[in-house]
């Protein structure tokens, strides 16, 4: 299974995605940069964290516009796996991939400490490792991670099981409507999420319930061709 | 020799009759040295170069006597002072690079910009010596934070930290912040950078090589921050506000791509030069790397990337626009190094050429506009030795007996009002708006004695920290300087690592104050003296002086950055208790020592009398024991005893581990002074049970003072003083009282 690390002018949680595919999992990665035009040779596509374009004008709002996104729509509409971390949720949420918008975080400032997250759907090519209803501990850090739809959509995120991760009750970090953490796509192949999952794959640095987020990726790739193992 | 270029400057014989030179802090004589180097008198632009050169932030006139004082050698220091920064040894070809420098009078007046470009400052010191950045710090003081104004400048400036460190992608991963009335108007804001390099990679900035092209990179230049090193270099006042044109505007992502193409630049091998542009900006890199190469340079300004129309000589040198720097390659290799600038979308020029006539040529529009000997720009600025003297605080505060105060009985409030104290409070508020996980490798979280970041595929890690009581160096400069020092090494020592080296960052008043020059040159004999006995060389630092309010000047400042070696990652310790059961020791002798104490400052409202006394080779034992210790795995948490003494370590330790303790402390002290007293020395450590004896004879042996004071246990923390109660609280309770103190005060 092959991984492509999506890189973007301010991008700078693309190391640690790479480094987490290799410790984890140990499938092949590259860093894909944003003027690649093709994504045909990858499985999965990792748009990370970070300031994409400093994230001057509205984060995410310039990174869709980079050549790479028709590439990274292209490969989502193809049912290949692809998991915005963080920034790289913003990116999808501009790039009309997944629903909503992320709004500033409700105390005005940026925030960076662990975050307690109750797995809410774990029937999805990225959560298939964890039970449902499981609490992880998986960090976060943003300034804009206030995750907001309308009612109508809202109604559909619940009504297609479409919401992965919540806040554990009482620790939402940013005010996000109801606690939303992460969001997959209708088809659940898209998933994006403001935590840091691949900031959580050594105890020694705090948690390694990040882990199960790779082991469910490459999991579910090798049930669709045929070989599964266990996380 | 085009004598003027705008109607608006001032001609040579207008500068030299009507003293313009003054107005950028050239004296009379300097300005007679200065006529005698070019053998005229010097035109707009050449006094403008001149001044910012011969200015204390970029000469160290005034501070080059005491910086000679300080131990710079060792035998892993690599490079010491006059780089961007000093790199150590750390085995494996590996090296660290680091070092700290002052923002404090930007951020006194634009707090969010000000903060924000000292972090970009200090990142570009590192990456320009061809060092990943892997890690920042930060040291910071305010007034008190009762005070709207401070509230204000508290904000922003740490709000500029993250902006900057947040989106530029390095972790800052710990520091420091006090609040005391002393800094009133004029906050310290002290940025530290942390590189790993492999010694093969080690850039200078050195303009080599006759002929030889001169490329600047980055953004391009624009009128901000004119004369910034100048600003820097004298006293804040009420026309301070208008210099805000000599704040200089941060941009992050700039210096992120600028950072990325830099590196690969210098990955690729073919520099032979590079200097990141500062203070003075594009004057004082030019200057500087052709006087390390014994060389002269030649700028053609047209050709400097301008943000504005119409920017004359004086401002594009003067000018200290962010995110640029300056590099030499040969001929062969410019299609090379241009290539990667256009890839990372980053403006590359070449600007000038290296020539062998030892003067700084600048040309403009056709013509020769300035001609300056490099030599004198770098070198010949007069070096002062300013009167010292000492002030009669001094004898006084000997005078003053500690305890003479009536004994504090309620001991449990006692622990909660130093615990509530915005500087021994926990800094979560500030640290919670960092980024300190981003390149997955901090081991050690913010909130600790010291930060711990580990080195990928290795089992090494480096172990940070900042450290200074102002009060302490107020009270006795040299005893304050001695305990900065011993302090942070305590601290890297506490968390499983071995002192390495430190960097340096004085803070002080006006050196024409002779009781000012006498802080400086104490606080530089006590730092001196520590460095020697405990090893750690001083490898670099910068010099903030003229920190001064309307009551007079700041306490002096002279904030240590010490970075230490975890030779394993299984030695990383951190301060929290860890398993009911285990046993608390305290190393190290209580002495009555309330001078300059936090529960002075808390109960009485003023710090006054000698601060705690020190013995280096005291602490040396102490250190060298702990960290054997540490090393054979014998302890389960360290914390070092600072400001607040036993009780708030006792304090911290069972907050960080979510643990009580009950402890029973046997003194002939007085309670409060056992439980408060900020003697030296002294170390917090928890043992699993079974290993309790083999530490204290370890410890025993190695002539380290210790005696078992208590057992983990419960969720309350109960000291008991001689048998009888001292202290009870549930521990959540203080958790609460520490936690909520800052945030409270901010709301």
């Amino acid at each position: 299974m092959k991984f492509a690390v999506i890189v973007f002018p301010g991008s700078n949680c693309d190391i640690d995605c790479y480094k987490a595919v290799e410790d984890t999992i140990g499938q092949p990665v590259d860093y894909v940069w944003h003027t690649a035009t093709d994504l045909s040779s990858y499985d999965a596509i990792l748009v990370p964290g970070g300031f994409s374009y400093g994230d001057y004008l509205r984060c995410g709002a310039i990174a869709r516009f980079a050549p790479v996104m028709n590439e990274v729509i292209k490969a989502a509409e193809q049912g290949k796996f692809v998991l915005g971390i963080c920034n790289g949720f913003q990116v999808l949420t501009e790039a009309g991939l997944l629903p909503g918008a992320l709004l500033r975080n409700n105390s005005m400032k940026f925030r960076c400490h662990s975050a307690l997250l109750e797995v809410v759907n774990n029937n999805t090519v990225f959560t298939n490792q964890y039970s449902q209803g499981e609490i992880i501990d998986i960090p976060i850090a943003h300034g804009e991670g206030n995750y907001y739809c309308d009612d109508e959509t809202l109604a559909q995120l619940k009504a297609n099981n479409q919401i992965v991760f919540r806040y554990k009750a009482g620790a939402n970090p940013n005010g996000s409507l109801e606690d939303i953490a992460g969001i997959s796509n209708e088809r659940g192949n898209v998933v994006g999420m403001m935590p840091h999952p691949e900031r959580a794959v050594n105890q020694l640095l705090g948690s390694e319930d990040g882990k199960r987020m790779f082991t469910s990726i490459l999991n579910a790739w090798r049930e669709q061709h045929g070989a599964a193992v266990n996380g | 020799m085009a004598q003027q270029l705008t109607a608006k400057e001032p001609t040579s014989e207008q500068i030299a009759d009507q003293r313009i030179y003054t107005q950028f802090g050239v004296t009379d004589n300097e300005y007679e040295l200065i006529c005698g180097f070019l053998g005229r008198k010097p035109n707009y632009t050449e006094i403008g170069v001149f001044s910012v050169m011969w200015s204390e932030h970029c000469s160290y006139k005034n501070s080059k006597p005491i910086l000679k004082k300080f131990p710079v050698t060792g035998p892993k220091v690599l490079m010491g002072p006059g780089e961007g920064a000093g790199i150590v040894d750390i085995g494996d070809n590996q090296a660290v690079v680091f070092k700290i420098e002052s923002h404090n009078h930007p951020s006194a007046v634009e707090p969010y910009q000000g903060a924000a470009t000292g972090v970009g400052g200090i990142i570009r010191d590192i990456f320009s010596m061809g060092a990943r950045p892997v890690a920042l710090l930060n040291s910071l003081r305010f007034g008190n934070l009762e005070n709207a104004r401070v509230k204000y400048l508290f904000e922003h400036v740490v709000s500029g930290i993250a902006g900057y460190g947040n989106c530029i992608g390095i972790p800052t991963v710990a520091g420091e912040v006090m609040f005391d009335e002393s800094y009133e108007g004029n906050p310290l804001v002290n940025a530290m950078c942390v590189g790993l390099i492999d010694h093969d990679k080690i850039q200078r900035g050195v303009a080599k090589g006759v002929g030889n092209p001169v490329f600047y990179v980055g953004p391009a230049t624009g009128r901000d921050g004119i004369h910034g090193a100048t600003f820097a270099s004298v006293e804040l006042s009420e026309e301070s506000e208008e210099k805000r044109t000599a704040v200089q505007v941060g941009d992050p992502f700039m210096e992120k791509l600028v950072m990325e193409a830099t590196l690969e630049l210098i990955n690729s091998g073919i520099v032979l030069g590079i200097q990141d542009m500062g203070a003075a900006g594009l004057t004082c890199s030019s200057a500087e790397m052709a006087s390390k190469a014994g060389n002269g340079l030649e700028l053609y300004l047209d050709e400097v990337p301008q943000r504005e129309e119409g920017m004359t000589p004086y401002e594009m040198m003067l000018s200290e626009s962010q995110e640029r720097m300056l590099f030499v390659v040969e001929p062969r290799h410019e299609a090379q190094a241009k290539e990667i600038f256009d890839r990372w979308g980053i403006i590359c020029a070449k600007v000038g050429k290296v020539t062998d006539d030892g003067r700084l040529r600048l040309f403009h529009q056709g013509e020769e506009v300035a001609d300056m000997p490099v030599q004198a720009l770098v070198d010949e600025c007069p070096v002062y030795n300013k009167p010292s003297k000492e002030p009669a605080y001094y004898a006084e505060n000997g005078a003053i007996d500690t305890a003479a105060y009536a004994e504090v009985t309620d001991l449990t409030d006692a622990l909660k009002k130093v615990l509530a104290s915005p500087t021994v409070a926990s800094k979560e508020w500030v640290y919670n708006q960092y980024d300190y996980m981003v390149r997955t490798s901090t081991a050690v979280q913010p909130g600790s004695d010291a930060a711990v970041v580990t080195i990928h595929g290795t089992r090494k890690a480096l172990a940070m920290t900042t450290d200074c009581n102002g009060r302490y160096v107020y009270l006795d400069p040299e005893v304050g300087g001695r305990i900065a020092v011993a302090e942070a090494a305590r601290n890297i020592v506490c968390s499983g690592a071995e002192p390495l080296a430190i960097t340096d960052n004085l803070n002080f008043g006006s050196p024409e104050k002779p009781e000012v020059f006498w802080q400086i040159e104490k606080a530089a004999d006590g730092i001196s003296d520590a460095c020697r006995v405990l090893d750690t060389p001083v490898i670099g630092g910068n010099v903030s002086l003229y920190n001064e309010n309307a009551k007079g000047a700041i306490y002096p400042t002279p904030v240590i950055g010490m970075v230490g070696l975890v030779h394993d990652v299984d030695h990383i310790t951190t301060q929290g208790f860890k398993s009911e059961g285990d046993v608390i020791i305290l190393l190290g002798e209580t002495k009555h020592e309330l001078g300059g104490s936090e529960l002075q400052y808390v109960m009485q409202g003023k710090s006054e009398g000698r601060p705690p006394q020190i013995e280096l080779a005291t602490e040396k034992k102490l250190l060298s024991g702990v960290l054997e210790a540490i090393q054979q795995g014998l302890v389960a948490s360290a914390h070092d005893l600072s400001e607040g003494g036993l009780a708030v370590a006792l304090a911290e330790s069972c907050i960080s581990g979510k643990l009580g303790a009950d402890v029973n402390v046997t003194t002939s002290l007085r309670a409060d002074a056992a439980l408060f007293s900020e003697s030296q020395s002294r170390i917090l450590l928890s043992a699993k049970p079974e290993q309790a004896a083999k530490l204290t004879a370890l410890l025993t042996e190695k002539g380290v003072p210790n005696a078992e004071i208590g057992v983990v246990r419960g969720s309350a923390l109960t000291l008991n003083i001689n048998g009888k109660p001292g202290i009870t609280a549930p521990v959540e309770q203080l958790e609460k009282v520490w936690k909520d103190a800052i945030p409270c005060l901010m709301k």
